[in-house]
This record gives C-alpha cells, structure tokens and sequence, in this order.
C-alpha cells in the first residue's frame, strides 16, 4: 500500500469513530432531523462529482458527469433546505425568533386577538 | 500564480469543512443549538464545494473538459432548484418520503462518480492501483442499492408502491443470488486489476455494466418485502449506505473531505439505524429478511388471555373526564400522523390547559413515520417542545395521571410487552398508558396494530374507545370540550 491511500485510510477510520461518538449522544427526539441532516452532508459527493465533469472529455462521460451534479446538487440544497424547515419548528412557544421586548409583546397582543376572535 | 500555496488552502478549506460539518452534528444534540448547527454544516458544505471550484478553476491550462463548467453550472441550478422546489412545497408527513429521495439521488451520484472514474481509468489504458478498483466497485454496488432502494422505500411510504411486504414465491432466492453476482463480479474485477486473472479492458466494462444492473435489482427486491412501518429503519441503513458510497468515491478520487464526510455519515446512519431497530425491538436482520406483519407469523400468539369486552364511549363522556382532570397524558401515534391531526391534538391541548389542567404528550422513540417524527408534527403544530416528553421521563408519571388519551398509537401502548412472554412484541419498551387512573383510546377500528396482534388493553375496564378518524374525533372533543 502506498502512502496515500494509507493516510486515506486513517482519515476514514477516524472519522467513523467522530461520527459514532456525535451521533450518539443526540436524543431520540432529534433523531428526524438529524437523519436528514446527515443525508445532506453526504451530498458532499457533489465535490467528487465538479471533479469528474472537469475531466470528463468524451460524451459519455459528460452526460455521466451531469447526471451526477445533478443528483447531488439536489441532495444538497434539498437536505439542508429541508432539514432547516424541520428545526424552525422546534422553538418553545414565545421564543419563536429572538425578538426585542416590544416586538414580543405585539405578538402575544396579537396572538391573544387572533384566539379571542377564533373563540368569539 | 503560486500553486503550491493555493493547493495548501485548498487543502485546508477541506480540513475547515470537515471541522464544520463534524461541529453541525454535535450542534444537532439539542433542539437549542440544532438549527444552528445545520446552517453550520451547510457553511462546511458551501466552503468545500467553493474549494473545489477554485481548484478546477486553477489548474494549469484550466479544465481538461471544454464543457466543464457548462456541466457544473447548469448542474447546480437544476439540481438544486429541484431541491429547493421539494423541500419548500412539501408538507411535513410526506417528508421521510421526501429525505428518502435525497438519498436515492445522493447514492446515485456516488455511484455515477465511481462508474465514470473507473471508465476514465480503464480508457487511458494505464494499469489501474488496486485501490482504485476495490473502492470503485464497491461505490457502484452500494450506491446503486441505496438508489434504487431508496426511491422504493420512497415510493412505498408516498403509497406509490403497496406498503404492505411484498413476496413472491423463490424472492428471497433471486434477492441471494443478485446479491452473489454482484460479489461475483465485484471479486472477477478485482482479482483482474490486481493482475491474478486476465481479462480485457471491455470485459471488465461489462462487469461493471451487469454489477450496476444487478445492484439496482437487488436494491429493489431488497426493500420489496419489507412492510412500510419498517422503512424508517431502511431508510436509515440506506441513508448510511450512502455515506459509505460517498467516502468510497472519496477512495477513487483521492479527496479527503469526501472520505471524511462520507464516513461521518455511513457512522451516523448505523447508530441511528441500530437505535431505531432497539427501539422497535426488532434486530436489522429480521427487519431486512422481511414479511413482517403480514399476520399469519403471530397469528397463533395473538389473543392469548384476550378475552373480555370493549367499552365504546361518546365524545361528550370523554370531554367531561378530561375537562375534569388535573393531569392528562396524550399518546400520538402513527394514525394521528396519517391523519395529520396535529393541530387538533394542540388545539385540544390548549383548551385544556386554559382550563388548568395539566397536559403532557408522551412521545414513543418510533411513534410516527421516523424516529422523531412525531415531534417533528407537534412542533410543526406549535406544540412547545417543553410538554414533550420522552418515554422513560414520563413512564412515572403514568400512575398519577387521571387520563391518558391514545390518539392513533397501538403496539407501543399494549401491555402485552411487559406482561406476555410469549407476545411477538414481548420486551418491547412501551409507554405504561395502562397505569393511568383512566384511559381513552382514539381509534378507526378495533383492527390490530402493525404487528398484528390484539392489544388487550382496549378489554381494561378502565379503558373508553372513542371510533373514528383521529382528526374528526379530536375536532368533535373540541367543540364537546368547548360546551362543558
């Protein structure tokens, strides 16, 4: 074995042992988004796939090479997009966006009108 | 233009990345922090791909390819606007579906870059290091599973293909000896690149051509037969599948952020896949091999000491006991998210807590579609993450509790799992509902849960059934509650 692929193979063993020892310590409640949240950081293989399109110098290879970019540009923005949208809902009920003292008390005046015309 | 140096921040744009994307995790550990710690790991990923643009960009003479940054650029926009299209318009229970699709196409790319890699290598005529094989093949056959395998645990849980296990006589044959052929190939192109047998260039092409098809039918026949409460627990696996396939990729490309990400991944995807699996109390085997719930496995445990009859109550009984008590309990479960009856349940909630009465909701580690999905509905309904409570922090609080309400929840509510040894479900952890002083079960029909077996806590005394759809039952409590 070569020196590069040695030192390949330390960086991915070490990182396994990294990603065993963050993942388990997040809670079951987390675990949806956490589950997205990885699989948008696997869409790191779009960097693998820029790389190929670089290089790719015959039609096959462009078309391979565009399908992958485009797989994995979705797989980005789509995971993190998503991702995000899962945990703005994860707020307790008057820290929904940090807010200054006055902008908080129109929402909770506003909220007490909304709730009071709904109960009229 | 120094080139040395600009490699050097290139590569320490990388090591930055995987710094950021390795602090996003550990952010996620807590509802605090976790929003915060995605846009961290989607810095890491900006800052990578940034990295690897310039790196294109600056290579002597540029891009070999012509069309490079036509690809690149046109890529991006499509796939990412398809992206941020779903992502956007998606309504959260369709989502595990919609994280499933992710990974389909995150697995497809990975297995695109090995397929195109090794043609490239193959093509320039140049022996090819046996590193470069092993990690290519196995990007192929492990992306194409997860592609595949994924799009139709995606189709199974958007109800495009029958959710129910599908089998067919010899299935679990024909998925062992896919399986064997694509080992068979992926061994034949190994030995050949480490020189051990001969082979021409093209016949190795070929195998890679019959490994790419036999992997997708095996990702295929691999999922068929598993039934849709279990693809949570697929999803996961594949979703570190995935990784795995992307650190591979890393392999062929010589790129340390790609391994780094990759194995983060492929780790994250196992712990959760192995936690989802305890918490269901299943193993992965068993899950995998398939035919789960279909009935006629459990049928002789069921029933066991079953005997006694159902008391059915109206909305108005169950609004006075609940508008009467000091603390109650709600169970969600599955049903509640099919029915997507999420605001009701927190509309019902705040009437009572206006009343004074104490409310908590009782979250199962698998109560919803994924793990966590059921927080995910309730905070999507405004419910404060505060009031939910994990299964081992409100067991306790069972026996205090004057009425616990199950909405939609079945197999993680029966008694059995304590009680039975010979119940399917028996050691299961579950939620203590028969504790609670008085319980009230929101249910379509007395049809058993996913495991299929009777729940005799419906037969408890103490128990009230309230028929129907869990959103039209939780909207005429309202109103009963309303007119107390």
């Amino acid at each position: 074995m070569d020196e590069t692929l040695l030192s390949a193979l330390t960086v991915f063993v070490l990182a396994i042992l990294v990603g065993f020892e963050v993942i388990s310590k997040v809670p079951a409640t987390l675990h949806t988004p956490l589950m997205s949240g990885a699989n948008s950081i696997h869409g790191i293989v779009l960097v693998g796939a820029m790389f190929i399109a670089a290089v790719a110098d015959d039609p096959l290879s462009q078309v391979l090479s565009f399908v992958a970019v485009v797989f994995a540009a979705m797989n980005v923005v789509g995971g993190y997009v998503v991702t995000d949208r899962m945990l703005q809902m994860f707020r307790r009920r008057d820290t929904a966006r940090p807010a200054t003292a006055t902008e908080r008390g129109t929402a909770a005046t506003a909220a007490g009108t909304t709730a009071g015309s709904t109960r009229a | 233009m120094d080139t040395p140096v600009l490699v050097t921040l290139i590569r320490l744009a990388y090591i930055v990345a995987a710094v950021l994307f390795v602090v996003g995790l550990h952010r996620m550990n807590s509802p605090a922090t976790a929003r915060n710690g995605n846009v961290i790991s989607a810095v890491g990923m900006a800052i990578a791909v940034a990295a690897a643009g310039v790196d294109i960009a600056t290579r002597p003479g540029g891009p070999e390819n012509r069309l490079a940054w036509p690809i690149i650029g046109l890529g991006v926009v499509i796939g990412g606007g398809l992206g941020l299209y779903t992502a956007r318009v998606v309504k959260m229970t369709a989502m595990p579906q919609l994280v499933s699709l992710f990974n389909a196409v995150g697995g497809g790319a990975a297995a695109l870059v090995a397929v195109d890699e090794y043609i490239n290598l193959t093509q320039h005529g140049d022996a090819i290091p046996l590193q470069a094989s092993v990690a290519t093949v196995l990007g192929v056959v492990i992306g194409c599973v997860t592609f595949s395998g994924s799009l139709v645990a995606s189709g199974k849980l958007q109800g495009l293909v029958p959710g129910r296990p599908i089998t067919f006589a010899g299935s679990q044959l024909v998925t062992a000896g896919l399986a064997f052929a694509a080992l068979a190939f992926t061994a034949l192109i190994i030995l050949a690149d480490a020189g051990v047998i001969g082979l021409p260039g093209a016949l190795t092409l070929l195998f890679l051509a019959l490994i790419v098809v036999a992997a997708l039918t095996f990702g295929v026949t691999m999922v068929l037969p598993i039934g849709g409460a279990d693809m949570p627990v697929v999803i996961s696996l594949l979703n570190s599948f995935t990784g795995t396939a992307a650190a591979m990729a890393g392999f062929v490309i010589n790129n340390p952020v790609l391994i780094i990400a990759g194995a983060l991944v492929g780790a994250a995807g196992a712990i959760l896949t192995k936690l989802m699996a305890d918490a269901m109390n299943r193993s992965i085997l068993s899950i995998l091999v398939g035919g789960f719930g279909t009935g006629d496995a459990t049928a002789g445990a069921a029933g066991a000491g079953a005997t006694g009859s159902v008391r059915e109550v109206t909305a108005d009984d169950v609004a006075i006991q609940l508008a009467y008590a000091q603390s109650v309990i709600i169970v969600p479960g599955y049903g509640l998210a099919v029915a997507q009856a999420q605001h009701n349940v927190r509309e019902l909630a705040e009437l009572l807590e206006e009343r004074g009465v104490d409310v908590k909701y009782a979250i199962h580690p698998v109560a919803g579609r994924m793990p966590g999905h059921m927080n995910v509905l309730l905070a999507e309904a405004n419910v404060p993450y505060p009031q939910l409570k994990e299964m081992e922090e409100v067991n306790p609080e069972f026996p205090r509790a004057d009425v616990a309400l199950v909405v939609g929840a079945n197999d993680v509510t029966n008694p059995a799992a304590r009680t039975n040894p010979s119940s399917p479900i028996y050691g299961m952890p579950i939620l203590n509902v028969d504790e609670a002083k008085n319980v009230v079960v929101i249910k379509r029909s007395m049809r058993p849960g996913y495991a299929g077996i009777d729940n005799e806590l419906y037969l408890d005394p103490k128990t009230g059934m309230l028929f129907g759809d869990a959103k039209d039952a939780l909207a005429g409590l309202i109103n009963a509650v309303k007119a107390v």
